[in-house]
């Protein structure tokens, strides 16, 4: 009888290529994503060394993190080093024979939503990109994370990543999501849950009827902040939505290959009795729309709750606690309902497909932006931009007062010029609410999207159901 | 890479748990095509007011702190993002060593590849080197990666753990492009070639 196995199990040992004595295996590497801020340095290692890609093939290049999202940047980006930095991948994906997704092609926007969306993101496939959030892959059942630019000029030069292998860990979301819930929900509250170094050293794998009963952009919202969580990358088991949405995509296998991948794809799942390290349940009839407070993801609660003092926390904590609402501007005791913000950010690759914009739409129907704020929507993808565009939903948002955008990473991290400004507060669909991270002093509260439009409608924190 | 073998020098404490990289090096100086000369910029915004002055507090502004090359810091160093900016700017700045009770997974590896050896040690013993570490110029500390030691400024002698390979690598300077291609490149290939049958579509 064999060993019963996890999916993390069979995908990685379908793609050991070459094992050491003490354990360290190459994994060889299926699809590379590259964008433009991680690359420069692993070209330039690989034109120093004379060494070619070696799949040119199975890696795509696509500019997303530096790239303005006013659409003036068609007539060229004011800023030079971002410039140079897009001249610059554009040169190495023509050089080192690279397709490439510019940012004049409807298919360009963040890399973590052009890969599935193009057919690149398939099921057991490993996948690794030159940022953390490239987990958001592992919603198809793909082994993916995020790697350094030494790696990434690793990959490139040898298809291949040096890797020891990682512990199992479950997280089972057993249930169904009240009204007003999300897929955001569940994977902010399994981070407060599990604190952000929780899955340091595992690979998580997301099961359970909650997880099952989300769409493909719901599960990849939940594997996205995986690494958030810690965890360098999630997994859910592929199954028929898996299927239904990878095929017929431009770059998904066709014909006799598709029957193929299928027979394949079908065995991907944790065998009964397979071993996790570790174990996390959640019982998802209890998990209620939430927002973040402080400055890591793990600093999550109800919208119902009031913000916490740092004598609440243990250890370390409890100063990272008080540096958190010093720098937030937050005082214990405080209702979240209370906190007024400044600025709405709808977008990134953890919040930035179709199906959150209609989420948005939907909240938004027959209501208006706050007077006096500031609110934006970027869609994730030049497509998905089409997308709503199509629907209908853009010209609606536009309407009720939201800016509409050319697709790219925005103001989720603030490398382009869409920043918060010193003491702004901003509602935001993004993934991380580090200080700093969407402009110098910015202050950033995560949520869902349903829950960043009532706030858009009500200039402060709010819980989305009362607007349902 | 340069080779890590022995290093002596001043430990500066840093007892802030959650280090993440846009604290290390914030995204505006990502911009870079360069992997050299972020270490001006290492904690930038804890390091600088926004005119550019120094903050007198942040440890590596005082004195006896400004050529630190150890850097003894609370849980969690290194999370979020997967910017290799980070090591470079440590690098940059002369810090060859860190040590804390635990590291994001990427952000570990990263520094491996770039001659920077990341300790992982018990609560207790960060502690204790958090305690030396407030001596000011008298933090001398000495890491031996060889024998995988640290010795305090008292001369008290703490071991740690580091994986073998990783070991190797960091003690030879290796290059690991280099390494696999002369070890490994013949199993890819092979593998490549049983793929293209097993798993045609990929």
């Amino acid at each position: 009888m064999t060993t019963p196995r996890t999916l993390y199990d069979k995908i990685w040992d379908a793609h050991v290529a070459h094992e050491a004595e003490d354990g360290t295996c190459h994994l060889y590497i299926d699809r590379h994503l590259v964008h433009e801020v991680t690359s420069p340095q692993a070209f330039e290692g690989l034109r120093m060394a004379g060494r070619p890609v070696r799949a040119p093939e199975k890696t795509v290049a696509v500019p997303d993190h530096n790239v303005p999202t006013d659409p003036t940047r068609l007539q060229g980006i004011k800023d030079e080093q971002s410039r140079i930095q897009i001249e610059a991948l554009r040169q190495n994906a023509k050089d080192f024979g690279i397709e490439i997704y510019d940012i004049d092609d409807n298919r360009q926007g963040i890399v973590h939503i052009v890969g599935p969306e193009q057919g690149w993101t398939q099921p057991g496939m490993t996948i690794v990109c030159g940022d953390s959030h490239t987990a958001t892959h592992g919603a198809f059942g793909a082994l993916a994370h995020g790697i350094g630019t030494s790696e990434v000029e690793h990959v490139l030069a040898t298809q291949t990543l040096i890797q020891k292998k990682a512990k199992n860990m479950l997280v089972e979301v057993e249930g169904e999501l009240a009204p007003g819930v999300t897929a955001k929900d569940i994977t902010l509250s399994i981070i407060g849950k599990t604190g952000t170094a929780g899955g340091t050293g595992h690979v998580i794998e997301y099961r359970g009827s909650a997880i099952r009963a989300l769409s493909m952009e719901g599960r990849m919202t939940v594997c996205n902040m995986a690494i958030e969580g810690g965890a360098r990358a999630g997994l859910i088991a592929p199954d028929e939505k898996t299927f239904e949405y990878v095929k017929g995509r431009p770059h998904a296998p066709k014909g006799g290959q598709w029957e193929m991948a299928l027979e394949w794809w079908k065995t991907l799942f944790s065998d009964d009795g397979a071993h996790f390290d570790k174990i996390v349940k959640l019982d998802a009839a209890e998990i209620a729309p939430v927002v973040t407070w402080g400055t890591s993801p793990e600093d999550v609660l109800p919208i119902t709750a009031t913000v916490p003092a740092p004598e609440d926390f243990a250890g370390g904590k409890v100063d990272a606690a008080r540096r958190s609402l010093d720098y937030m501007g937050l005082t214990p005791g405080q209702k979240l309902s209370d906190i007024e913000i400044d600025t709405v950010f709808i977008g990134s690759c953890t919040n930035g497909r179709i199906e959150d914009l209609r989420e948005v739409a939907k909240i938004m129907e027959g209501r208006k932006v706050k007077d006096g704020l500031r609110a934006m929507i970027v869609p994730g993808s030049g497509l998905v931009r089409l997308q709503a565009e199509k629907e209908g939903i853009a010209q609606k948002l536009q309407e009720a007062g939201f800016e509409w955008r050319m697709a790219g990473c925005s103001m989720c991290l603030g490398m382009n010029p869409d920043q918060l400004a010193p003491g702004e507060r901003c509602a935001s669909t993004s993934n991380r609410n580090f200080e700093g991270r969407q402009g110098y002093k910015g202050r950033t509260h995560l949520m869902s999207p349903g829950m960043a439009a009532a706030a858009a409608i009500t200039g402060r924190l709010t819980d989305v159901r009362e607007l349902m | 890479m340069e080779k890590f073998t022995t290093l002596t020098g001043v430990a500066a404490p840093l007892p802030l748990m959650n280090i993440d990289t846009d604290m290390i090096i914030p995204k505006q100086f990502l911009k870079t095509i360069k992997r050299t000369g972020l270490g001006a910029n290492l904690f930038d915004e804890m390091r600088f007011e926004r005119d550019g002055t120094e903050n007198a507090d942040f440890v590596l502004n005082k004195p006896a702190y400004r050529n630190a090359e150890i850097l003894v810091a609370g849980d969690n160093f290194g999370c979020g993002s997967s910017r290799e900016h980070a090591p470079w700017a440590l690098l940059d700045f002369g810090i060859r060593c860190v040590i804390s009770t635990s590291f994001a997974d990427i952000f570990y590896n990263n520094c491996f590849k770039n001659g920077i050896l990341p300790i992982v040690l018990p609560q207790e013993e960060v502690d204790k080197l958090m305690d030396d570490a407030q001596r000011g110029s008298n933090a001398v500390m000495t890491v031996d990666l060889e024998s995988q030691t640290i010795t305090g400024p008292d001369g008290g002698s703490i071991s740690f753990e580091v994986d073998a390979f990783k070991k190797h690598c960091l003690l030879n300077g290796l290059d690991d492009i280099g390494l696999t291609i002369e070890n490994a490149a013949g199993s890819i290939d092979a593998y490549e070639a049983k793929v293209a049958n097993e798993r045609p579509w990929i």
